[in-house]
């Protein structure tokens, strides 16, 4: 009777890397239904084109390194880098931007450094900021939300300007884009105006955002339609939390720090600093303090290191916002905290038991 | 009034598996054509024997005697003829073979003289203490710690808490459950012995919530005893370790490199305490004990009490056999026992679990991932380690680093491989490092001991040689002198030469006066040898 001998443990849980990658997508759903009700079909078309090119650049990178296809495709990996980059794109890029950031996430990001789990820097915000330092004018067209667009463009006109560069007729690409909350206070700031002054402009007056702002703290905050696409990436992150997923640790520290700084600073001089509630609720707060920030191979290690990594991100994401030259700077802040990690690795270390309590 | 509990960092909540081997009463054992009994069924040095081939011995007869302090005596778990003491098949990781006596039973399964302790209470706890140490008792919860050693406080006077251990967190296991349940008063007994021995203030009976039948067995068994509780603790594996069930049931933590009597705590695993009772109570050796026989291979699992030797396809065999293939033989639980590589391997004092699995009960081993840093692990680590951290610098031989990170803190419990979503073999490499890092050491020493030993030559050798220098040196300054003396007489000589050559060139100018010529004559004094050619010698 031949006996299989193995070391211990013999038993496993039944979770795996792919289930992991597998529920952080099933989380970003939320976030993403309301991200295409209030802003159209490009963002499914550019995730689409993003996870085939996804696809494509592992599997010929996987084949380059001589590495088993369908053990390293299986698990996912490559899927949520895609989605998490085609999220941070203006919905109406053009299909070569998503192609060319896709590639370097994976290709040169990923792949390069020895794939999964061996790249210092987050593979999607690595292909972000190489498009936007790039290609700044593409990466910056966003478009409004569809309520308050002139133009409600259909699914095959979305797709038609995204691979062909076709505009319905009548219409500029200038009439179609706006820009967006942050940018708007940003500029307006930079001009002289106040805060009250660019709510208003901002249209935070009108019929739906009272409607909004029925819920207190929803609704003439973050600007309109991103307090409701932060608020479906909040709850897909909690939900990551509860299902222990990914910790509580990055997140809070991220959006406490955050909250933090951008309200004492609202105290200091409302009118020249937006609400915490308004740096919380706009851009890619919420996706970023529950999706890329806590993307594990490149986060801290220890629970008190990922208190630290999630609190610089916070603190350097408002330092960039309000002083520096980019409107929403989760992606600079995630990396240049990336760079940080093995510091935050070597200095925080929980306390062992049994150890004297230092 | 609920007890406070404390808890330690992480666990894990693997399958149960406990149902299957509840449904019956602990089971007789029928006896086996052969006992193997291996000299090393405890942590320490393996005993010596006191038999010969060929001798007959009777039940509980010491057979091989302790050989240090750390160390327990090996008794007949039957009647029977010694029939060969030599290297035989243990249950061990490593596979290999060790000295085990072998006794042929008669089938009688007599017994020995037993002499059971009148009362114990007018012993001195060192008199119970060697009884319990002849009884060849150590600790039955899966690590073998000899007894007797646990319950000698030492300097350590005051002991406050003696805990006994009923927590059995791994899956599959269900002897000490069984054993609670059936045989309370034994434990009840074992309680009040050890106690004695070690005055401790108070008992706490520790069981995990998935055990009510046990607890209220005990419950009931220690009605009346004076500060004995029995405490329900929340099931989580490891609890069942020692350090993590201080600190749950105290609130303490033994420092590393500590003993639980650094706290004032002593822990006993409550087959222990059984087997204290018989042999104060009943004179009776520790010769056989309660072992979970279990595993979707074997046809009806459940509890045995098995003589100690008893080889493992023989259980088996008594619980109706293996109904399945057997993919894999498990001596303890899935979390931490080990596999055996052959089944006709005996039960020994450790042997608390023997899991006869199918495929199906543990699954194999699936391909490795890279890890992805996520962090489970470290959750999941009782003691609060990193052992993502470990993994790296274990899998880099970056050994200083893995020290650093307390890789010794390790206990193995395998919660973070379990966890572990890349299927990383976690516990694998820790055990890889550390030996790596005691064969370092090992050769550390080796290293420090040839270079104090290349060291002391060297001394000798320059001492030699500063002597020969020295004896050279004045051998030296002895020629020198000799040499001056002579190069005073050559000076002398050449002056007396010169003095002659004018003398001569005085007369050969005389001669030349008269005509003739004479041959001149040109010479220096001896030199000494020069200093470098010696040398170079």
């Amino acid at each position: 009777m031949p006996l299989t001998t193995s070391t211990s443990p013999h038993v496993r849980s039944p979770a795996s890397v792919t289930e992991v990658m597998l529920q952080v997508l099933l989380a970003l759903v939320p976030g993403i239904g309301i991200y295409i009700w209030f802003f159209g079909w490009g963002l499914v078309i550019n995730i689409v084109i993003a996870a085939c090119a996804a696809l494509v650049a592992e599997s010929a990178m996987l084949m380059i390194r001589k590495r088993p296809l369908r053990q390293y495709l299986g698990d996912c990996s490559a899927l949520v880098t895609a989605v998490l980059l085609a999220l941070a794109l203006p919905p109406l890029s053009p299909w070569w931007i998503t192609v060319i950031g896709v590639f370097f996430a994976i290709v040169v990001a990923k792949q390069l450094y020895g794939g999964l789990g061996f790249n210092p820097f987050n593979p999607a915000m690595v292909g972000y900021v190489v498009l936007l330092v790039s290609f700044p004018v593409q990466m910056t067209s966003w478009l409004p939300i569809s309520t308050f667009s002139s133009y409600d463009m259909s699914f095959l006109e979305v797709a038609a300007f995204i691979f062909g560069g076709q505009l319905p007729p009548g219409l500029t690409f200038d009439a179609l884009t706006e820009a967006t909350p942050l940018d708007t206070l940003k500029n307006n700031l930079g001009q002289g105006n106040t805060v009250t002054e660019i709510r208003a402009q901002l249209g935070l007056d009108d019929v739906t955002s009272l409607l909004l702002s029925v819920i207190p703290i929803f609704g003439a905050i973050g600007g309109k339609g991103w307090e409701w696409v932060n608020a479906g990436f909040l709850l897909g992150g909690l939900w990551l939390i509860y299902r222990r997923i990914i910790g509580w640790h990055i997140p809070v520290a991220m959006l406490g720090s955050l909250a933090l700084i951008s309200g004492a600073f609202a105290l200091y001089d409302p009118e020249h600093y937006a609400s915490p509630m308004f740096h919380l609720f706009s851009g890619a707060v919420m996706l970023g303090a529950f999706f890329i920030a806590t993307d594990p191979v490149t986060a801290a290690a220890s629970a008190p290191g990922r208190l630290a990594y999630g609190a610089g991100i916070g603190i350097l994401l408002y330092v960039i916002r309000v002083w520096g030259g980019y409107p929403d700077s989760i992606a600079f802040s995630v990396l240049l905290m990336n760079m940080v990690v093995p510091i935050i690795d070597d200095r925080f270390k929980p306390r062992v038991f049994g150890h004297g309590r230092k | 009034m609920k007890r406070r509990l404390w808890s330690f960092h992480g666990g894990i909540h693997p399958a149960q598996h406990k149902v299957v081997s509840t449904h019956l009463p602990i089971q007789p054992q029928r006896l086996p054509q052969r006992l193997v009994l291996p000299l090393h069924q405890h942590i320490g040095e393996p005993a010596e024997p006191v038999v010969k081939a060929g001798e007959r011995v009777l039940k509980g007869q010491l057979i091989a005697h302790a050989s240090g302090y750390v160390s327990a005596p090996v008794h007949a778990s039957s009647s029977g003829v010694v029939t060969g003491i030599g290297e035989a098949p243990i249950p061990h990781p490593s596979g290999l073979s060790a000295p085990c006596i072998v006794i042929e039973p008669d089938g009688e399964d007599r017994w020995a003289e037993r002499l059971p302790v009148e009362n114990y209470r007018e012993l001195a706890p060192s008199a119970l203490r060697n009884i319990i140490r002849e009884a060849g008792i150590v600790g039955l919860g899966g690590a073998g710690f000899p007894s007797y050693i646990k319950l000698n406080p030492g300097h350590h006077k005051s002991i406050k808490t003696l805990i006994l251990n009923g927590v059995e967190c791994e899956p599959f296991i269900t002897c000490d459950d069984m054993l609670m349940r059936e045989r309370a008063a034994e434990i009840r007994g074992g309680i009040e012995i050890i106690r004695h021995a070690l005055q401790a203030e108070e008992c706490l009976i520790a069981i995990e919530d998935n055990k009510p039948a046990a607890f209220e067995s005990m419950r009931t068994a220690v009605a009346g005893m004076d500060r004995v509780e029995v405490v329900r603790v929340p099931t989580l594996y490891p609890q069942g370790s020692e350090k993590q069930l201080v600190r749950v049931l105290t609130g303490k933590e033994v420092p590393r490199d500590g003993l639980c009597l650094n706290v004032g705590v002593v822990c006993v695993n409550v087959g222990t305490a059984a087997a204290v009772h018989r042999a104060i109570h009943l004179g009776e050796p520790l010769v056989s004990r309660i072992v979970t026989v279990t595993g979707s291979a074997v046809g009806r699992p459940c509890n045995m009490e098995v003589l100690i030797g008893t080889p493992m396809n023989e259980l088996i065999a008594q619980c109706e056999g293996a109904v399945e293939r057997i993919e894999r033989l498990i001596m303890g639980g899935p979390m931490m026992g080990f596999a055996l590589h052959r089944p006709d391997l005996p039960v020994i004092k450790t042997t608390n679990c023997v899991l006869a699995a199918t495929a199906a009960d543990l699954p194999p081993v699936r391909p490795v991932m890279p890890c992805i840093r996520c962090g489970a692990c470290a959750d999941a680590c009782p003691v609060n380690l990193l052992p993502q951290q470990l993994y790296w610098y274990s899998k880099t031989k970056d050994l200083d680093k893995a020290q650093e990170y307390d890789l010794f803190d390790c206990i193995e419990c395998g919660a973070c491989s379990y966890v572990c979503p890349s299927n990383i073999p976690l516990v694998q490499y820790f055990r890889y490092a550390k030996g790596d890092i005691w064969t370092r050491e090992r050769e550390k020493e080796k290293s420090d001991l040839a270079r104090q030993r290349h060291e002391s030559r060297q001394k000798r050798l320059e001492r030699e040689k500063a002597e020969r220098e020295a004896k050279r040196q004045q051998k030296k300054s002895a020629l020198d002198a000799a040499a001056t003396a002579e190069r005073g007489q050559a000076q002398a000589a050449a002056a007396m030469q010169q003095a002659e050559s004018r003398r001569d060139a005085a007369l050969q100018e005389a001669e030349k006066r008269r005509g003739e010529g004479w041959p001149g004559r040109k010479d220096g004094a001896d030199a000494p040898p020069r200093e470098n050619d010696r040398e170079s010698n």
